[in-house]
């Protein structure tokens, strides 16, 4: 299994660990998850992100081969903006959803999901033979990723910078010196936080991460990562997304750019809005019960199955069970009764708006 | 980690007293996190010891409940409908799920071979 550079410091922290994308990851520390939730929605935790991956893409070219790389338009980004989006293959299913970052004029940086790495590099190059000016190299295994998060974060983090972190806004970048190693702070996040993530170079790691606790960040897992994802309704890829379910189904439409030239799996999208989508990504709201990760979901007591759920927990910050469940179209209205299986009952449910938790303006 | 001499254990990470009630180890609530669902047994619901009589839900994942003895379920313990981390905060006390009238024990271990059955996990 591999490591990241603070395995040894979680092991030491008797964090929880477990396998995750092939990484033995923190999943707790000593307080739970819930704690660690809340320590993050009310002033600020760090987590160790390093299993996520990073390419970098180089090359006159770069900009047009992401164009049909990817269904979001990288071309469109400035110097020192990023943007998420997904990655289909031609039949429209998607492959990874990721971050591209533009970071000179003709340099970008791709950051993949930890599982996804291999089957994404190996995509990917084939996908470049095409572009024989674009050059691309696999940095994951250099580079480390440490995500401030939470209305602190900014406070904190403006001690670690040397540049007025006002300047640099939502989905945007810079760099930073760290003794001589270079550091890329972004303005983004998978927490519904404002909040940060720092790509570093493994060997500067470990201090990046002593200090940035040390000003007062706690610990945070995997754990409540992924209940926090979810209550900002943030997509985990082999839940919401998968090779059977593509971005117009889970609902990332405004990624897909069906207007911009040719790119893999343009025509298979554009057909399917065409035709209009038979399935959709809802929020539930679920009484008496939890419903997990592939639970079924019925319309009807002992009706035949419209759907499933793809991710589902006890809220931290609401304090009720909510769910993301893939469902029938017809189906999917908000305020629309459900019902989910579980464990041979079948428990209420009801489609409600997304996110289920939005950060409180800022003042 | 605490394990109450008084108390018989299972490999399950239940324990059972002398009264019939029944409970989750230490190691258990420690090992699952933060507890944050049960299902309990109906009252007047004949078991038999090993049966999965209940469900206890942490926020990552899904456990079943075993029975460590055989009897009738008389009591459960309603306030873990509303205040399920009562199994994280005390549970050999108010973290107790579910009391057996002539309860006869399964397979069960005393204190010191439990403790050696966690020894180091």
């Amino acid at each position: 299994m591999r490591e990241t550079p603070l395995t040894s410091w979680h092991r030491q922290q008797r964090a929880k660990m477990m396998e995750f994308g092939g990484f033995l990851m923190p999943i707790e520390y000593g307080s739970g998850i819930i704690q660690e939730h809340a320590a993050v929605r009310q002033k600020v935790g760090a987590f160790d992100v390093s299993h996520m991956g990073e390419f970098l893409v180089w090359g006159e070219n770069g900009g047009a081969f992401l164009d049909y790389l990817v269904t979001n338009q990288p071309s469109a980004l400035e110097v020192g903006q990023a943007l998420y989006t997904p990655m289909c293959y031609p039949d429209g299913g998607t492959i990874d959803d990721l971050l591209i970052y533009r970071l000179e004029p003709h340099r970008f940086m791709l950051v993949v999901n930890a599982s996804n790495i291999e089957k994404d590099w190996q995509w990917v190059r084939e996908v470049a033979t095409h572009y024989p000016d674009v050059e691309l190299r696999d940095m994951s295994e250099e580079m480390g990723l440490i995500a401030v998060q939470g209305p602190l974060a900014p406070s904190l983090v403006q001690q670690l910078v040397d540049f007025n972190l006002s300047d640099l806004v939502y989905y945007h970048a810079r760099h930073m010196l760290w003794g001589t190693s270079r550091v890329l702070v972004s303005r983004t996040g998978y927490t519904g936080e404002d909040g940060f993530e720092l790509y570093a170079d493994n060997e500067v790691l470990l201090a990046i991460w002593e200090k940035v606790l040390e000003l007062g960040a706690q610990p945070v897992g995997l754990g409540a990562r992924d209940t926090l994802r979810l209550e900002a309704r943030l997509p985990l890829y082999g839940h919401e997304l998968s090779q059977e379910i593509t971005p117009l189904e889970a609902g990332l439409g405004p990624f897909v750019k069906l207007n911009k030239d040719d790119f893999v799996g343009k025509a298979a999208l554009v057909n399917q809005k065409a035709q209009g989508l038979k399935r959709r990504t809802v929020g539930l709201t679920v009484e008496g019960g939890i419903a997990r990760a592939g639970y079924p979901v019925v319309a009807v007591p002992a009706g035949p199955q419209i759907g499933q759920i793809t991710s589902g927990t006890k809220s931290p910050t609401l304090d009720h069970a909510i769910a993301l469940a893939l469902v029938n179209v017809e189906l999917a209205k908000i305020g629309t009764p459900l019902y989910v299986q579980v464990r041979g009952r079948e428990i209420p449910a009801t489609v409600v708006k997304t996110p289920f938790y939005r950060r409180p303006a800022q003042s | 980690m605490h394990f109450p001499d008084d108390l018989q254990y299972t490999r399950d990470h239940e324990w059972l007293d002398q009264e019939g009630r029944v409970g989750i180890t230490a190691f258990a609530q420690d090992s699952l996190g933060d507890v944050v669902f049960v299902e309990l047994p109906e009252v007047g619901a004949t078991v038999n010891a090993g049966d999965a009589i209940g469900v206890i839900e942490s926020v990552k994942s899904v456990s079943d409940l075993f029975s460590p003895a055989s009897g009738r379920v008389s009591q459960v313990n309603e306030s873990l409908l509303d205040k399920p981390e009562l199994i994280n905060q005390d549970p050999y006390g108010e973290g107790w799920i579910f009391r057996l009238d002539d309860a006869v024990a399964g397979e069960v271990l005393s204190r010191e071979e439990y403790e050696k059955e966690v020894e180091g996990k």
